[in-house]
This record gives structure tokens, sequence and C-alpha cells, in this order.
């Protein structure tokens, strides 16, 4: 594992997770991550939304973040310190904008399967490795597009989109 | 190899001339689209690049359509945001209350969107516009931020399922119950970063209205685009539209162009004869719940809800008025209806909907998305069970966490708010539909095969 692995408590959570899970819809009437962090789970189910804490990783199953584009969902999760979310799969808008605000997310098919509540769990994002303590299953992630990388390098989408933007000035 | 339709409208607004599944390309976007809910942040974003303007401030769309007409001061403070900040950089395209409305009800119908363009917005019904052959697809708000400084936006080239639905459209059938069944038989992600496109017998009889109301709902199976490529009835809802200011960007494709090729390389091809298929019920809480109406009749319910981006366009609502017309909604009952955009509605006005619906006991608000996603208008207690036009059933999506949304076309929505509970249109009318009086009289066409609907 390299320096940049993540460490933290596995939390367990299912297929086809939507954005109005995290956060409801009624509540986009602010864009305030830490007032939009009080609501997390808040419908889906609370006691799991209350307990989630600072350097937890989320585990979860299949298109994890379909439905809403609202980025208010990784916004919440990021402002909670949600450490990391492992899925088997994530729907398309939601995986972007994670990279888009730094929230760190891997694609691990078959970690949720193997995965037990609360378990200690180690996420290395650069080698796309993650380790699950309990059982010492160790699993390999899908890797992260080159352009993604390239986002991630430059600290998000807003610096990158900055950096190409003050070179067009300079030419 | 030849092209799919996705690839042939990506590739032209790269710059290339073929593109493939997998390639990342850089491209340049015809239009960029915000609502209150995430236009505000993403102005902030785009500040935060560094960029004093707006890239073209005649292709930067803002409009107020979640929570409005606004009923509390944190929701007033977004559209106040966003009316702030489309001043500064002298929008051309930002539209207010009273003049807009559900912003993928009205793009279409101003005709501010076209077939052909490549666009993002951010909400995730931006795929809407594949209705009308545009490549329009969801991104946050940061995506948003970043192309409002840049005009352009990266893009992962999907792979392409081609959907062909052969058949005749059989009583009571329209485009809700035909992308629900699609949705029920690939699931919730079957189409999961693929574009979706869409044709065959039964999508050539369908209106341009009902292909709207599909391509609205291809996010719903993980889609990234769900696209009707342009044909003759597309043209002629599209050239009756006002002209708009701006030209598309990119390689000119013209519009014999805009078509996929005989040998596209599509990731799964789909075969369905929908000749049999009954209107359709997506089930709590997903909309891959889907079954037909005679295994959802019979549910009791609390209130129907007729509107949204997905079903709140002129035809939605002469197909409940067919259902609605002499007859009432049961006493047990909320009917509310919200027409998608002031046009819709002074149509539905003066074409006596209104009078159906008021005789049938339903209340008629204004634009708005409205109770759809929890917002207002018609948000649902604890326990209480809502058929809706709308798009999602998630756990509390339409208000308290125990509600159930069950998601179904006008049709059925229409005849569940007289049955008291969800009925099939013929257990309420006892006959298949008859073409309605209003929609005879402007296009000499059935409820469903309508053209244009002006």
């Amino acid at each position: 594992m390299s320096q940049i692995a993540i460490r933290g408590r596995a939390r367990l959570l299912g297929d086809n997770i939507n954005t109005d899970d995290v956060v409801p819809g009624r509540y986009l009437n602010t864009d305030d991550p830490v007032e939009l962090a009080t609501h997390l789970f808040e419908d889906f189910d609370p006691a799991f939304g209350a307990s989630l804490a600072a350097g937890d990783v989320i585990v979860a199953g299949a298109n994890f973040g379909c439905g809403s584009s609202r980025e208010h969902a990784p916004a919440a999760l990021k402002q909670r310190g949600v450490a990391c979310v492992v899925a088997d799969s994530f729907a398309r808008i939601f995986y972007r904008n994670c990279f888009n605000i730094g929230l760190p997310i891997v694609e691990c098919p078959g970690a949720a399967a193997a995965c037990r509540e609360g378990e200690r769990i180690t996420v290395d994002t650069a080698a796309g490795r993650v380790k699950l303590e309990d059982s010492g299953c160790e699993l390999q992630a899908t890797p992260i597009p080159a352009f993604m990388q390239e986002l991630i390098a430059a600290g998000g989408l807003i610096p990158y989109v900055a950096a190409r933007l003050r070179a067009r000035e300079e030419r | 190899m030849g092209l799919t339709y996705a690839e042939k409208i990506l590739a032209a607004h790269a710059g290339r001339d073929a593109v493939r599944p997998g390639d990342l390309i850089q491209a340049e976007l015809d239009l960029v689209m915000a609502n209150e809910v995430t236009g505000p942040p993403a102005a902030d974003e785009m500040y935060k690049t560094g960029a004093k303007r707006v890239w073209d401030r005649g292709r930067v769309v803002l409009l107020p359509d979640h929570f409005t007409p606004c009923s509390n001061i944190k929701a007033a403070d977004l559209c106040r945001r966003m009316k702030d900040f489309a001043r500064e950089q002298e929008l051309e395209l930002y539209f207010e209350v009273g003049r807009c409305g559900v912003e993928h009800a009205f793009l279409p119908e101003q005709g501010i969107v076209r077939p052909g363009d490549l666009m993002i917005g951010a909400d995730s019904h931006t795929v809407t516009y594949g209705g009308i052959g545009a490549f329009s697809t969801g991104v946050g708000q940061t995506d948003l931020g970043a192309a409002m400084a840049t005009g352009s936006s990266w893009f992962r080239v999907p792979e392409t399922l081609r959907f062909n639905l052969s058949g005749k459209l059989p009583a009571w059938v329209g485009g809700k119950d035909l992308i629900l069944y699609t949705i029920g038989r690939i699931g919730v992600d079957g189409a999961r970063y693929a574009a979706m496109e869409f044709g065959g017998a039964a999508i050539a009889e369908l209106s341009v209205e009902g292909r709207l109301t599909m391509a609205n709902m291809a996010i719903e199976a993980g889609g990234k685009a769900g696209l009707f490529p342009p044909d003759a009835k597309t043209w002629e809802y599209v050239d009756g539209r006002p002209a708009r200011a701006f030209a598309q960007r990119g390689r000119h494709l013209e519009r014999s162009e805009m078509v996929p090729d005989p040998d596209a390389a599509y990731a799964q091809i789909y075969e369905w004869d929908i000749s049999a298929l009954r209107p359709q019920v997506a089930m709590p809480h997903l909309p891959s719940n889907a079954r037909s109406v005679e295994e959802a009749a019979g549910i009791r319910i609390d209130q129907v809800f007729i509107g949204s981006c997905t079903n709140g366009r002129y035809e939605d609502l002469a197909v409940a008025a067919q259902v609605l017309r002499g007859r009432t909604v049961a006493d047990h009952v909320r009917l509310i209806v919200l027409p998608a955009t002031p046009e819709i509605w002074r149509r539905a006005m003066q074409d006596g909907l209104f009078d159906v619906f008021l005789d049938a006991g339903a209340s008629i608000g204004p634009p708005s998305c409205g109770p759809c996603f929890g917002g207002s208008l018609g948000v649902l207690g604890a326990g209480e069970r809502c058929v809706s036009t709308s798009n999602r059933n998630f756990v509390g999506r339409m208000g308290h966490h125990t509600s159930e949304v069950y998601l179904a076309g006008p049709a059925v929505a229409a005849a569940s708010a007289v049955a008291g509970e969800i009925a099939a249109p013929e257990d309420v009318v006892g006959v298949g539909p008859s073409t309605p009086p209003e929609a005879a009289a402007a296009t000499g066409a059935g409820p469903w095969s309508g053209g244009d609907e002006r």
C-alpha cells in the first residue's frame, strides 16, 4: 500500500443508493454543505446517517449515486468527512461529480459482498487496491481513467480549468 | 464501421470525422443550462476558475423552476442569487417566473434547443432533449461552472444501446408506458454510462411529445442520453418553433446526416414488439418496478399528480382530460395538475381542458416542478400514496419517507384519480380512446400520434 492509502471503518450500503437517499430533494433550497450534511440519509436510514462519522469509508453495491445530478450529495458526504466511497459501480453523474469536488471514490466490484459493517478497511486509491482487514481479503479496483488522474493531479476540475484559462491568456 | 447517432453528434462537436466508444474528447457545447438549485453554485464555481465573464452570454440558459413560485426564504434566495448573476453577466437567456416553465418542457417548446445540438445541463433530466435528437446530458454544478467559463466540456464517448420498438401503439399506451417498460426490462442501471438510441415503427408512430417523455427517463436506466434521431415529425415540430439567435457549433451536420449509419456498431440491440403492451405502473421505490396497470390495480391512493418535465406537456393534459371529461375525482383523492409551461397553460385553458379539470375537482397550479422532488405544491404526508406522472418513485421523493409514489402516464393517472385507486383507463372510460376533440381539431390525429401539438 502506498502512502496515500485511506484507512477507516467500513459502512455498508446496498445497490442503487440514489442521491435522494443521500440528501432528500426538499433540502435543495440550500447549497450550504454544512447544512446539507445534517440531512444525510435522513429518509433512507436516519440511524445510518446519524452514525456516519468522519473517516468512515462507505462500501456500497451497484449503481451508487443514481438519480439526480445534485452535487449536494457528494458535497454533504465530503463535509461529514467520509474518507472514501467504494462501490461495485457508480452512476455516471455522481462519479464525475466526485472527481470534480475531490471526494475519493473507488470502483471495486465484489467489495460490498465481501465486507462486514464496521470492519476496518484500507483503500489505496492510486494503486486501486482495497483490503478488508478482518478477513484479510484483498480486492483489485477498476483503474481510474488517465484523464481523471490528470484532474486529480490538478486538484480537481476548477483548478484544471483555471490553469487552462491562464495558459490561453498568456499565449 | 459506421457511427451511431450519439457518435455523430459527439464527433461533429469535437471537430472530428469519427469517434469510438471509450474515446475521451473535448467538445464544443451549443448551450449550457441550470436552474435555481444548481445555477447559483455553478456561478460560484465559474468565478473560481478566474473567468470574469461567461464564454457566450447568448448560450447560457438560466431559469428558476424547482421551487417556484417560492414558498420559503431559502429558495427565494437561490432565485435571487441566480437573477443577480444573470444580470451581472447580461445573459440573454435568463427567464423569470411567469415567462418560463419546467426547464425541460420549456427549452424544446421555445426552440432554444435543436436536433444535432450538444449541450449539458445541471439537472439529470437534461437528457429530455434527446427526444428531438439533441445529445444533452446532466452534470453537476462544478462541470457546469467550468463549461460556463470555457464553452466546452470533456466527454467519454459512450457505447450505444439500440432499442427497436416494433408494432402498433395499443390503446392508452404512450411514451411513458414505453419507457417504464424499457426500464423494467433493462433495470435502473441497464444503460449506465451508455447512450440509448430508439427507433422502429412504434417510435415512428409516437408523437414528438411522447419521445420527449421517453428521453426524459433515459437517466432512470442510468443512460447518458436517450436519443431519437430526427424524422419528418421532429423537423415539423422544430420548424414550428421560434428561430434562435445562435448557430450550432463544431463541424456542420446536414439534416440528412442526423441519422445513425446503417453499419453503426451497437453494444447491444433490443428488439421488442409492443403491440400487446398494457399501460404501465412503476411500483415503489424504483422506476424499474414496472408492471401492467392490471397488476397494480386496486391500490387505494390519496393523490394524483399530473405534470413535471416527464408528462406536463399539452398532449399529456389532453389525454388526462379525455379520461376526466364528465367525471369527478374520488372524494378521498387530491388531483393536482401543473401544466409545464405558460404556453401549455394558456392553450389548455383556451381549449377547455381547464373546465374539464375544474369540473372533475382538480387543483390547477402554476408551471413548476412542484411536488415531483418533494419541493412544494402537493407534498405527501406520512403513509400517503400518489400516482404521479413524474419520473422518480424513490423513498421520500415526494414527501414523507413513509409515503409511496406510483409512476404512470397521464391516462392511468387520470383514471386512478376517478377510481380512487390505481385503475386502467378502460375501467373508467369503458372503451378504448377516441380522439379528443381538441387534438383532432388541431392535428387530425389520435391522442398519442399527433405531430406538432402547438
